[in-house]
């Protein structure tokens, strides 16, 4: 027998999964505190220790892998020149690396700007802008302020090719480390976000598992390889795209409710599904991923009241909830944000708030079509994706997995008559992802790709048809 | 000599594509590098693709009528941008109907537009103009 031994080390738990690789069964599971504070080792032993006790043999370990969204996950600054432009595709290029953007920021950097990024302590900047052989001077000028600045962390440098080395020398000679990559957007509108996404994950491996201590996981593990919301992006692709022989199961979205977060990746071209509709902005990548931090179940709860508003969060509640119920469960899970809903108004708040929170989330991935009036009648322009044809949508992340109708949630991110701009999924079947274990296929997608998807169509739980 | 880049669309909600199309391939054939933004453009898409591309001039068709309510504030626009300096021409069917030229033509040049051109212009004619604004010699 072979197993995998797959570890997703989260900013508050460690998880463990073991995977036989010949019946290709899930084994065991296990749980525990990181405590990353001290060392990320003691939650990996302790989950080892609970996978011991399960009777899991370690000699049989054929692959023991990682992702890591703890320490604060990779956090990252993106810095482009117009803001829908370089700087998006720069955004783009480093959520596709897994990453955290905390900013973005855009044209030439301003003296309190540099100082703001320093003081947001990113692990990587990812410095674009201007087209190749199109603007050089600002990212001259935003290469020198970095190069002034007391930041010592690594620079993923992808921007016009023709001042590349020039930027790089800049920063080199004031000690930045510099990773220097193809151009995020080499012509307009073109986005070319692989090369960069390949330097981050480089600058993560060589880098980023030693600054936040991840390396010490190899006492116990051979490497921690990626952060966690790239092996789920990875699990995505794979579950769509399928691999060796084996079919995938088409164009799909996941959708991620976390504490902080709410992530949602689509798996589809986006093309538009309607005639005589021109396509404008920034091309979009096929593998897509949008994070919405003021869409999170538990940390960021206070501004996903804010976004919506008290009262129609309320409104759109079960009845029975009052404004009281909603504020005393508000205040308690900021003090808490690791409770699980312990009585059925918890439970239906908790699904309240994720329903809202799918909602938006995807309502800010897909893209938009708008209708342009011109005087002699209408024509019409899509910006970002067209889902609308989408079929399948995969839910994970604790509130969903957790939850007693999940598809309730889910159903939140079809298509809405009332709101026909909104190029959302028309209709779709949903697959919820019960066992938790989206992460540890996509690492297993990393060696085994052929078994990973496998396990993904065992696992994968089918809620039922098609609905609208 | 060093390429000089040059921005096209069509501005508004104008869908004409083919004259855009012809300068599109007039220009690349003249040595210029085209960045053309196509039709349905706003104002300000031709503006971010200038800056992106450190365009050297930016010229705008409109076809249906309604260039000039579309073209107003764009030199300002521009300005603002920092694209002080940057050409701009403007070409088509810029006013409804047949109105006469030389008044429609001073309205454009009063916006901040540096050329204007009739309809049916051939491409020769804006190409010529640009290599002396910009300096080329040919
Ligand atoms: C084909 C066409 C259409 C097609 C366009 C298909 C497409 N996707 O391209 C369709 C059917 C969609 C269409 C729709 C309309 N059209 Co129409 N259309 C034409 C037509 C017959 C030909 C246009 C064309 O392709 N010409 C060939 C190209 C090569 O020439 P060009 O576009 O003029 O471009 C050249 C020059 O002008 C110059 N040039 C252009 N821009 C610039 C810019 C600069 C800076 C420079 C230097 C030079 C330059 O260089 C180009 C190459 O030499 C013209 C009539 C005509 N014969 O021109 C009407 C015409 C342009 N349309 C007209 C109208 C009114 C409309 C509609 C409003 C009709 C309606 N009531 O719905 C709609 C508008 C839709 C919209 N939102 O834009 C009018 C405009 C009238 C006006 N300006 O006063 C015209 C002139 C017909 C007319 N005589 O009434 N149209």
């Amino acid at each position: 027998m072979q197993l995998a031994l797959l570890l997703d080390i989260g900013s508050t738990y460690t998880k463990g999964v073991v995977i036989d690789l010949e019946d290709l069964e899930l084994k065991a599971k296990a749980k525990a505190l990181t405590t990353v504070q001290d060392d990320v080792s003691i939650g990996i032993k302790k989950v080892l220790e609970q996978l011991e006790s399960y009777g899991v043999d370690f000699d049989l370990f054929e692959y023991r892998l990682a992702c890591s969204s703890a320490a604060g996950g990779l956090k990252m600054v993106a810095i482009g020149l117009v803001p829908e432009l370089t700087a998006e595709a720069a955004k783009r290029a480093a959520l596709g690396a897994g990453a955290k953007v905390s900013n973005v920021y855009t044209y030439e950097l301003t003296a309190q700007e540099m100082e703001r990024i320093v003081e947001e302590a990113p692990d990587v900047i990812l410095l674009a802008g201007g087209t190749d052989g199109g603007n050089k001077e600002v990212i001259l000028k935003n290469a020198e302020a970095l190069a002034a600045s007391a930041l010592q962390i690594p620079i993923v440098v992808a921007g016009n090719k023709v001042v590349a080395n020039e930027v790089k020398g800049i920063l080199v000679s004031a000690d930045k480390e510099v990773y220097l990559t193809e151009n995020v957007m080499p012509k307009l509108e073109e986005l070319n976000i692989e090369p960069a996404r390949k330097a981050i994950r480089q600058v993560f491996l060589e880098q980023i598992i030693y600054a936040k201590g991840l390396a010490k996981a190899e006492e116990y593990i051979d490497r921690v390889i990626m952060p966690t919301p790239s092996a789920v992006m990875k699990a995505a692709e794979l579950i769509a795209e399928g691999s060796n022989g084996e079919s995938g199961l088409g164009e799909l979205m996941v959708i991620d409710i976390g504490g902080a977060t709410t992530d949602i990746h689509s798996v589809a071209t986006g093309e538009p599904t309607k005639g005589g509709v021109e396509l404008r902005g920034l091309a979009e990548p096929y593998v897509k991923r949008t994070v919405e931090g003021d869409l999170g179940m538990r940390y960021s709860l206070p501004s996903l009241v804010e976004s919506i508003g008290q009262k129609k969060l309320l409104a759109t509640l079960a009845a029975g909830i009052s404004e009281e119920d909603l504020m005393t469960y508000l205040e308690q899970l900021s003090q808490n944000v690791e409770h699980i809903p312990e009585n059925p108004i918890e439970a239906e708040l908790d699904t309240g708030i994720a329903k809202v929170a799918t909602k938006l989330a995807v309502q800010r991935h897909v893209g938009r079509i708008e209708r342009v009036y011109g005087p002699f009648g209408e024509s019409f322009v899509q910006y970002g994706k067209d889902l609308t044809g989408l079929k399948l949508i995969i839910g994970t992340g604790g509130v969903l997995v957790h939850n007693q109708q999940p598809e309730e949630i889910l159903k939140e991110a079809l298509f809405r008559e009332k709101q026909p701009q909104i190029l959302a999924p028309r209709e779709a079947e949903f697959i919820l992802d019960q066992q938790y274990i989206l992460s540890a296929i996509g690492l297993l997608a990393e060696v085994e790709p052929f078994k990973a998807i496998k396990l993904a169509k065992k696992y994968l739980k089918r809620l039922g048809g098609k609905r609208k | 000599m060093e390429e000089k880049t040059v921005v096209l669309g069509v501005i508004g909600s104008d869908v004409h594509a083919v004259g855009n199309r012809i300068l599109e391939e007039a220009f690349s054939e003249a040595g210029f590098e085209v960045v053309n933004i196509g039709v349905l453009a706003p104002q300000q898409e031709f503006i971010n693709a200038a800056i992106e591309t450190d365009a050297d001039a930016i010229l705008v068709s409109s076809l249906y009528g309604h260039g000039e309510m579309d073209c107003k504030g764009f030199r300002e626009k521009c300005i603002e941008a920092g694209l002080e300096d940057i050409v701009l021409y403007v070409g088509g069917n810029l006013v409804v109907g047949k109105q006469e030229w030389e008044s429609t033509k001073q309205k454009f040049l009063d916006m901040g537009f540096d050329r204007v051109y009739p309809p049916g212009t051939l491409p020769k004619e804006p190409i010529a103009d640009l290599k002396k604004d910009l300096g080329i010699e040919g």
